[in-house]
């Protein structure tokens, strides 16, 4: 309409700030150069990502290679694979174990109290009533992590308040019953591994309903009438279409709640059975033990093992549908 | 012998919206039946209502003979072609169109084999191993096809299926959708607001307004007797007369439509009746001429043929005093006033 547009952003228009026509000067100078542009936005987070991010992560599995000196209590750059050979040892694999199997447990309860949730925010809010379950879902992540830690050891404790609930509807038994359970059990809910289940799933569930919902929301309503029309029952529509399209939005919030609780050392310490985990072994190791290598060599489980789950996850062609 | 689909009152409101009013509908076995209305007039809803997707809040719907009022859409033998395909993403081609055969429990290969025959059926033959993302519009629309027809329904409900295709692509795909509906006998519930495509492909036309059925009836029979105003507005060109105009111009007390092809430029002839007016605008279309006519400030349209050359000089042109003739069979009396 004005023709070209004027390399110096000038358009001719008087009266206006010399700050303002330096800003349009720099807003053309840029417009015409996207590449540079584009490159001047990349650069910081590519800087953090690249250096902070990877290199700190590089740092920490090349020192997982580094040698510590059980009498001088000294690391040296002296490369070895020793940390690793004592991952396997049966202590150190137990610890392994141990956590992985509640990273398993927890993702399994987060994906079964939270996809319900999910599917419901997804397909059946709107407006203010979806605002209120994203706050809803959100809302525990505003308190402190460590506050929330300790207050449910009173939630779970003899004499709280799931132990109160028990007696007044007759089913301390089932309770007791529970407990007596191998692995799942203790001597009571704060000290058993089914509390310590409990308080992961409290923590972690947001991470979950999150992605799933997000994933879910993607996927067009007419997809489930039409799986319905072809002649599928709910549940076989569940199986064949609602859940491969929604299962990347699953697999995104089994990374945090897995990762989550492979990195952890709080929980573990207040509530369920003694035993270490990942977390409090390195917490252990790089805090009073003063052993960094030995510590980075039990982070580096977390990464093989998401990595693996990944590949598995790729194979069962959850990422297809993106 | 019961009918393939019938509504017998069915309403379905949302709150206060009357989205489908009292429809009663009787469609035939083997049908190519279309429901036609601008959007908002309920045909959609009246899909939804025989596929199962929606549940009329009164009323009966039965499908061949049988109570299917309240049946979920998996228990019903109708298939639907939605309008924009609704494929899934996730699945192949073939695993798409073979997807109601495997919900059915029909066995690995012989599925496959069924659904390879349906892909050829639609001329999409070898295109079985692509994602439904690799197709263009035109070839999803056939693997919407294909999907619905391996199940062999006895009705196939088509919610504008070729919406979203351009013009050739359109008018070539009414051809092949007719030959198909003719070759296997189903009968096609066909969803429009294209009323040319309505008219071009149909056995018979339900003309929807305002969530009611304002007429039923064979395309030739609609266009030439429209019952009401707005099916004669709606359904091809019409220039609709009612209250002092009506009395005025066509000398009648009721409201009349006439088709604009069915008045001639010139003086009426013994027993024609006949107006004057100014030309205001001539639009030409090729292989006719549409005129509008101010009338003592009633609009009138007129159609003419063009013969090409010389024949066509001499015409009016815009500003030019002109008289209208016509017969008096070339007008038909309608129900209801037309809108203000």
């Amino acid at each position: 309409m004005t023709g070209e547009p004027r390399a110096d952003g000038r358009d001719g228009r008087d009266g206006r700030g010399g700050l303002r026509r330096a800003g349009d000067a720099v807003s053309t100078f840029f417009y015409r150069r996207q590449r540079l542009y584009l490159w001047l936005l990349l650069v910081p987070p590519l800087l953090w990502f690249g250096v902070v991010f990877l290199g700190a992560l590089i740092a920490l599995v090349w020192q997982s290679t580094y040698t510590f000196n059980d009498f001088t209590m000294q690391v040296t750059p002296d490369l070895t694979v020793a940390n690793y050979k004592a991952l396997l040892a049966s202590v150190n694999l137990d610890i392994v174990i141990r956590t992985v199997a509640m990273a398993i447990a927890v993702t399994i309860a987060c994906v079964i109290l939270g996809f319900p949730l999910a599917y419901y925010m997804a397909r059946y809010t709107r407006g203010t009533a979806r605002g209120l379950f994203y706050l809803g879902v959100m809302l525990p992540m505003w308190a402190s992590y460590i506050v929330k830690a300790y207050a449910w050891t009173m939630i779970l404790s003899q004499g709280g308040i799931i132990y109160w609930v028990a007696d007044h509807t007759g089913l301390r038994p089932v309770l007791d019953w529970l407990l007596t359970l191998p692995y799942v059990g203790g001597s009571s809910l704060t000290t058993s591994n089914l509390g310590r289940l409990m308080v992961f799933t409290y923590a972690w569930l947001p991470f979950m309903i999150l992605p799933i919902q997000a994933a879910i929301e993607r996927v067009p309503p007419k997809l489930l009438e039409a799986s319905a029309d072809l002649g599928a029952r709910p549940l076989q529509t569940f199986r064949t279409v609602l859940l491969p399209l929604a299962f990347p939005g699953v697999v995104a919030g089994s990374i945090f709640t897995f990762s989550l609780t492979l990195g952890d050392y709080i929980i573990p310490q207040l509530v369920g059975p003694p035993g270490l985990y990942i977390g409090t072994m390195v917490n252990l190791q790089q805090g009073s033990v003063g052993n960094l290598p030995m510590a980075a060599a039990f982070t580096a489980v977390p990464i093989l093992i998401i990595a693996v789950y990944l590949a598995i996850a790729r194979r069962l062609g959850a990422f297809d549908a993106l | 012998m019961s009918h393939a689909v019938e509504l017998r009152d069915v309403s379905r409101h949302f709150g206060d919206v009357r989205a489908v009013d009292r429809v009663s509908l009787a469609i035939e076995d083997g049908e190519f039946f279309s429901m036609l209305g601008p959007s908002g007039s309920g045909k959609t809803t009246c899909l939804r209502l025989i596929g199962g997707f929606e549940l009329p809040t009164s009323g009966e719907i039965l499908l061949h003979g049988a109570a299917a009022t309240d049946l979920p859409p998996y228990e019903r033998d109708v298939n639907t072609v939605f309008q924009d395909y609704a494929l899934f993403p996730h699945l192949s081609v073939l695993d798409n169109v073979a997807y109601g055969l495997r919900m059915k429990g029909v066995g690995r290969a012989e599925r496959r084999q069924k659904a390879e025959a349906a892909l050829e059926q639609v001329a999409l033959g070898g295109f079985g191993g692509r994602h439904p993302g690799q197709l263009s519009g035109g070839q999803r629309q056939r693997v919407a096809l294909a999907r619905a027809l391996v199940n062999r329904p006895r009705v196939l409900l088509l919610d504008e299926p070729l919406g979203a295709l351009d013009l050739k692509l359109r008018e070539q795909m009414q051809v092949e959708l007719k030959g198909l509906q003719r070759k296997l006998g189903i009968t096609f519930i066909y969803v429009t607001h294209d009323q040319g495509e309505a008219l071009s492909m149909s056995d018979r036309v339900a003309v929807f307004n305002q969530g009611r059925v304002e007429q039923v009836d064979r395309p030739r029979d609609l266009y030439a007797r429209p019952r009401t105003t707005f099916v004669a507005g709606f359904v091809g060109t019409a220039n609709v007369l009612s209250g002092e105009a009506a009395k005025r111009i066509a000398r009648t007390e009721r409201a009349v439509s006439i088709r604009p092809e069915h008045i001639r430029l010139g003086a009426p002839g013994p027993g024609q009746l006949g107006v004057s007016g100014r030309v205001i605008d001539v639009q030409f279309h090729g292989p006719t001429s549409r005129y509008e006519i101010d009338a003592d400030g009633a609009r009138l349209a007129v159609m003419t043929a063009n013969q090409g050359g010389d024949a066509d000089a001499g015409r009016p042109a815009p500003g030019d005093a002109v008289e209208l003739a016509w017969s008096p069979e070339a007008m038909i009396e309608l129900e209801g006033t037309a809108p203000p």
